[in-house]
């Protein structure tokens, strides 16, 4: 089977593409990215702020189990038309990375299904790799603490 | 000699792990790598000894200092990095599909 989702990222390229398939119809797959309480949920953080309009912004926070502040991101909306589009800049904070800009564009493919293309243009093609990175990084770092955690049973 | 095993023989190491997210996001000297271990600075040239030979690490001379890089320069190695990366994605959207799974239902 044909993976649903899809990333393709160029050799030196400072851009990336994301593209999904989805079994609703464009105007649900739209909603999940307009509704301020049904981003939160799949995006597993709490939407501060969302203004989906031009020259709206947006804010996310995330906590952890502790209720302290681990991850904080914002950004502008510069372009939004209902269920086409969405052009926006996104900014990790207290991060060294740069911001980032995202073309979203949303299709109908038939009545039931849908598909998202996101484009995704970074400073530079080593920020870039850095992005790609990170969830890399984020695994070895998890396998790590699995690890630990299965010796800290043995002591 | 069997390289795939090499490489995860490397990465069962929770220091040359460590080595390997260290510099995930840069690169770096011996030295600076060192200085975040207890450990003596001989045993973590052996680990980048070991990571570079199975290339996991690359180096790069810069003047006097010689840097090391997660080695992302071949196709494979970037295949590597998508991997986790798509996989974060889908999991993001198939938690969308379903959640919105729920509004098909209700309407």
């Amino acid at each position: 089977m044909e993976a649903k989702t899809k990333v393709s990222a160029q050799e030196g390229q400072q851009e990336l593409v994301i593209t999904r398939t989805f079994d609703l119809p464009l105007e649900l797959l739209f909603k999940a990215y307009t509704e301020p309480e049904i981003v939160a949920q799949w995006m597993g953080t709490k939407v501060i702020k969302l203004e989906n309009k031009k020259h709206g912004s947006w804010q996310f926070e995330t906590s952890d189990a502790k209720g302290n502040v681990a991850f904080q991101a914002h950004g502008t909306i510069h372009d939004f038309v209902p269920n086409q589009k969405i052009i926006r800049t996104f900014e990790m904070e207290n991060a060294p990375f740069d911001v980032q800009l995202e073309f979203l564009e949303f299709e109908a493919l038939t009545e039931h299904t849908s598909k998202l293309r996101m484009q995704v243009v970074y400073k530079s093609a080593a920020h870039r790799d850095q992005m790609l990175k990170l969830p890399f990084s984020q695994g070895i770092n998890r396998a790590h603490n699995r690890l630990q955690d299965i010796m800290n049973t043995l002591k | 000699m069997n390289l795939r095993r090499d490489v995860f023989q490397a990465i069962a190491d929770p220091t040359r792990r460590a080595i390997l997210l260290l510099l995930a996001t840069q690169a770096m000297t011996a030295g600076a790598i060192a200085s975040n271990f207890n450990t003596a600075r001989p045993t973590v040239s052996k680990h980048l000894q070991i990571l570079t030979e199975c290339e996991l690490l690359g180096q790069e001379q810069n003047g006097r200092e010689i840097y090391y890089h997660l080695n992302a320069q071949n196709m494979k190695e970037v295949a590597d990095f998508l991997e986790p990366f798509r996989k974060m994605w889908d999991e993001r959207f198939n938690k969308l599909e379903a959640i919105m799974e729920k509004y098909k239902t209700k309407k």
